[in-house]
């Protein structure tokens, strides 16, 4: 049976960025976002979860532990793991990030700025130069329901945290 | 009351058609130089310099877009957060409104 394709979208070649930049306005102090971004006690709550544990100095290393549910699904107990690159509390971190699912190394960039009256400006670039598989998962075009939120869902969450003390719907554990 | 600032940013800075132009180019390719968007938009219609110039500021005011120096030259890169917060707040209450209506309608069809 052939199928007809002249009413479906044009397919699209585009591909995701290799460098990326997220950029977010967080009704807290640096100091606490930095917290957020760097304590286990924070990641369980936003995102897609699992405990972060961070050497903060340069060379130090990164990991984000992996769920239950990410368990069930047949991951190994580490979602991604990492080197400190440079480290500036609580105003830059610089660090690679290598997704367990890829292996494919990456850069991550937080810059924090921090306003009169506690507002912060939180700016993520992530630099997935030689890595479009985590180009395009982080891009965050997918459903975030299936995994696919990408930094926006993220970074929405860890807004959301911060500011109403709860965790946004459907992100942590 | 920082968040609705920034809606009205955004929601002005969609309101123009060499903005979205603007917008569109850097999704089909992200990080592109200012000169590089001048020309686009002199292709696309007449637009000064100063023209583009101006409408990147009101973007990146909006957060729509965000720059960053690569050598000697300034790159713009967009940021889909503001629509994605625009999208969360206002898009899915009413689609959420609808599929709440269409519940209703098959409940009372299948009550009937």
């Amino acid at each position: 049976m052939s199928t007809d394709t002249s009413t479906m979208p044009a397919a699209t070649n585009r591909q995701a960025p290799e460098i990326q930049i997220f950029r977010v306005y967080i009704q807290a102090p640096a100091a606490r976002v930095f917290e957020a971004i760097t304590s286990p006690e924070f990641s369980v709550k936003y995102g897609y979860g699992g405990e972060v544990h961070l050497d903060l100095t340069p060379g130090g290393d990164y990991r984000n532990d992996t769920t239950a549910a990410m368990k069930e699904m047949g991951m190994g107990d580490v979602a991604v793991t990492g080197r400190i690159l440079d480290v500036d509390p609580p105003n830059r971190l610089v660090q690679t990030w290598i997704a367990a699912w890829h292996g494919e190394e990456t850069t991550l960039t937080w810059d924090l700025m921090e306003y009169a009256g506690g507002l912060t400006r939180l700016t993520l670039t992530h630099d997935c130069t030689g890595a479009p598989h985590t180009a395009l998962d982080v891009e965050g075009t997918g459903d975030a329901d299936q995994g696919g939120g990408g930094w926006p869902w993220v970074l929405a969450s860890i807004k959301t945290l911060l500011e109403t003390g709860q965790p946004m719907v459907g992100a942590g554990a | 009351m920082v968040d609705d600032m920034q809606d009205d940013l955004v929601f002005k800075a969609l309101a123009d058609p060499t903005r979205r132009l603007l917008l569109d180019a850097l999704f089909e390719t992200d990080g592109q130089s200012q000169s590089e968007l001048e020309a686009l938009a002199q292709q696309r219609g007449e637009m000064s310099r100063f023209g583009v110039a101006k409408h990147l500021r009101l973007l990146e005011e909006a957060g729509l877009i965000v720059r960053r120096k690569q050598g000697r030259e300034q790159r713009h890169y967009l940021n889909p957060i503001p629509i994605r917060m625009i999208h969360d707040r206002w898009i899915d209450k009413y689609t959420e409104h609808h599929t709440m209506a269409l519940l209703d309608l098959k409940r009372k069809l299948e009550e009937s």
